[in-house]
């Protein structure tokens, strides 16, 4: 149940935050442009690192601390300072570091490489100073800004980990945001184990199979493998393939492999036996008598457990009713990013979109700019909710 | 010729400039309030739809709302017909058609119209002009060019420099721009002017100017305008009135070679009849504003003739609207 020392806000004090966020489009909007221009591949995020902790310097914060993680992380100090309120994006995108980040901007739209995931999420983390004071509202619990490294791939939120093992605060509650989807409504993360399996052909070629497609045979039949195993499972667990790949040329048979996946479930255990399956998949294709001399190598480079705030949890409870005051249908759906590390902790946390956009991870994603101040009226009626203090997940 | 050397020599190293000098913002607006300066930021277009959203939201951000240096954002356009006055009005730029700025002085096509109708239009003592079609911007484009200004009376115009690395479709190429500034003006500038040859970047769109400069100065109206300025500062001013800043990468849009031929026709017809008018070259011929390029399908070849006469404008302070506006 929730501690709340003062009544909800109202439906009017919500929407007059929305309007009131408008006033600061062009300074939202430049940060967006700027935080999407700094390349941030994982692990190489730091000058997006120290673009964002210069913008909390010219907001005149004072506590600003950066890690050995690659994290940064600014304190807006409470009235009374009880407790401590973390609200997070992910520094790191997709994209290399030779990519063109340039931002497009439009009348209605901005488009570039990594807007959605994550620069609008940095943006509002270094325009949130503004955005507190526009709304004259100060909290009695410690805010910490804390932009995060390493989220992606084999970064596996190691930024998030980093900073919850090695915080002297108790965290007792955060919002994690994404630049879309809004209305994204994520209380709960799913169990994940993220691998590679690495397949090499020894020896002189032999077989048909061998002299034509290399280890093009053994992949296949990987992806085969996985496909029955996703027919036997429930909806609830699912083996996702993301890269496939063994290149060589025209005529030459590739002789090394790759093959990317993502196991998902609610269910640790299924997480577990799944894992387990693939290994038996990756085994059955190492030397085999006279057939291919294929060695298949499994990794596993990323994990996570599963966790759930709950529906009916206060702080989920109150986010829904944000959102339908804002118009906006919340999507429900569970979350493998930063959460994760938060829900193992057992602190109550989410995972919010702060507008719509479309073809995230391509070279053109867009945001829509007019459904930013929904988001951002969101993510403030949220931290004034979790201000008045709610209970541990 | 080691005596310009020298005094090339010296001006660099007391007139050139990092744009990483000036990073404290309130620094520059407390030098900027304290000198009684106003500046105006002045943004030609002709349909850049693409990239003026962008240009506006940045400088307004960081160089209005969250700093006051600047005192106002001003698009004058050309006759767009995409959204570009538009979209820079919905993010807070004060827009203008060059043809409704002094009507009675009708309206001619080209970028140089619009440097020249700014300066009767915006109010600033220093204006900066930044080209609309920066695919990198940052405050830096205002900052570094107006702070030397700020901080040194004695200078009057501030041309920028960068690397400038071209935009393809998807990926930068890391050389390759100033082509007209190296195939053209720096020759002709190390035969006439070699003092000149000082300015890295002498045809870049970005540079700032005191006011009480640019109402003295012709304006081309076409591709000439920033030529034709840095030979008539020089010769009134000198050497000494320049400083250039370093920008460090400007990313932009490719032109074709063609387009670069026109804009080498404009800026040679400038520079010659600055010869004559300063007596440097005498008993010149009447010059044609015929340009002609060919245009090739395998074995067809297809002569185009383009009229391009560099039309130019008066010194702004001649016009009895302007003293009356600005109270000269």
């Amino acid at each position: 149940m929730s501690l709340l020392s003062e009544p909800l806000l109202s439906p009017q004090t919500i929407l007059s935050y929305r309007d009131e966020l408008r006033k600061l489009r062009e300074i939202l909007l430049a940060n967006v442009v700027m935080a999407g221009e700094i390349p941030a591949p994982t692990g190489y995020e730091g000058r997006l690192t120290r673009f964002l902790g210069d913008r909390f310097i010219e907001s005149g914060l004072e506590h600003i601390f950066e890690d050995e993680a690659g994290n940064v992380a600014a304190l807006l100090p409470g009235k009374v300072g009880a407790r401590d309120i973390v609200v997070a994006a992910h520094l790191d995108k997709i994209w290399a570091e030779a990519e063109d980040h340039t931002v497009s901007v439009g009348a209605d739209q901005m488009s570039g490489r990594g807007l959605a995931d994550n620069s609008l999420g940095v943006a509002v983390l270094a325009t949130m100073p503004f955005i507190l004071e526009r709304l004259g509202i100060e909290f009695d619990s410690n805010v910490i800004l804390l932009g995060t490294s390493r989220s992606f791939g084999r970064g596996n939120l190691r930024g998030m980990r980093y900073f919850l093992e090695h915080t002297d605060r108790e965290i007792s509650s955060a919002l994690c945001l994404e630049g879309i989807e809004l209305g994204r409504l994520s209380f709960s993360s799913l169990g994940m184990a993220r691998g590679e399996i690495f397949v090499e052909l020894s020896g002189l070629g032999q077989t048909v199979e061998e002299n034509t497609v290399g280890v093009l045979a053994v992949l296949q039949r990987l992806v085969s493998g996985i496909i029955e195993i996703n027919r036997r499972e429930s909806p609830n667990t699912r083996i996702l393939v993301g890269t496939v790949e063994a290149v060589s040329g025209f005529n030459v048979p590739p002789r090394f492999g790759v093959l990317r996946f993502e196991i998902r479930s609610e269910d640790a255990a299924r997480v577990a036996a799944v894992e387990a399956e693939i290994v038996k998949l990756a085994e059955a294709e190492s030397p085999r008598g006279d057939h291919l001399a294929a060695r298949a190598r499994v990794e596993i480079i990323a994990q996570r457990e599963p966790g759930n705030l709950g529906e009916n949890h206060p702080l989920t409870l109150e986010a829904r009713r944000v959102l339908q005051i804002l118009g906006v249908t919340p999507h429900e759906e569970p979350s493998i990013s930063e959460l994760a590390a938060l829900l193992d902790q057992g602190i109550p946390a989410l995972t919010l979109g702060i507008t719509r956009g479309r073809d995230r991870h391509t070279p053109v994603e867009s945001i829509r700019l007019e459904p930013i101040f929904d988001g951002l009226a969101q993510v403030v009626s949220l931290l004034q909710f979790m201000d008045g203090g709610i209970q541990a997940a | 010729m080691a005596e310009i050397d020298d005094k090339i020599g010296r001006w660099l190293e007391k007139n050139t400039f990092h744009h990483s000098e000036f990073w404290d913002m309130q620094e520059l607006v407390r030098a900027k309030e304290a000198a009684g300066l106003t500046i105006s930021l002045c943004i030609p277009t002709l349909n850049e739809e693409q990239t003026i959203g962008k240009e506006v939201i940045v400088f307004k951000s960081e160089l209005m709302d969250r700093y006051p240096f600047i005192d106002e954002i001003a698009v004058i356009d050309s006759g767009s017909t995409d959204r570009t006055l538009e979209i820079a009005a919905s993010y807070g730029a004060d827009t203008y058609r060059s043809a409704e700025i002094l009507p009675k002085h009708g309206f001619r096509p080209g970028k140089g119209e619009n440097l020249w109708k700014a300066i009767y239009q915006l109010k600033g003592d220093i204006i900066c002009y930044v080209d609309a079609d920066i695919k990198n911007i940052h405050p830096k484009f205002v900052t570094g060019l107006v702070a030397p200004l700020i901080y040194r009376p004695e200078i009057q115009y501030v041309k920028a420099f960068y690397d400038r690395p071209l935009s393809s479709l998807d990926s930068l190429k890391p050389t390759g721009g100033g082509r007209v500034t190296e195939i053209l003006v720096r020759p002709l500038f190390s035969l006439f002017f070699p003092e000149l040859t000082a300015l890295i970047q002498p045809i870049s769109g970005e540079y700032a100017v005191r006011r009480k400069v640019l109402e003295e100065l012709c304006f081309p109206v076409g591709y000439g305008v920033e030529t034709s300025h840095l030979i008539d500062v020089f010769q009134t001013w000198g050497l000494d009135a320049f400083a250039q800043t370093d920008l460090d990468k400007r990313v932009h849009r490719n032109q074709s070679t063609t387009d670069l031929g026109r804009m080498a026709f404009g800026i040679l017809q400038t520079f010659l009849k600055r010869l004559r008018a300063y007596g440097i070259v005498k008993d010149m011929p009447e010059l044609s504003g015929l340009f002609r390029q060919f245009q090739t399908d395998h074995r067809s070849y297809e002569l185009t003739v383009r009229e391009m006469i560099e039309e130019e404008r008066p010194p702004m302070i001649s016009l009895p609207e302007y003293r009356k506006r600005h109270g000269r």
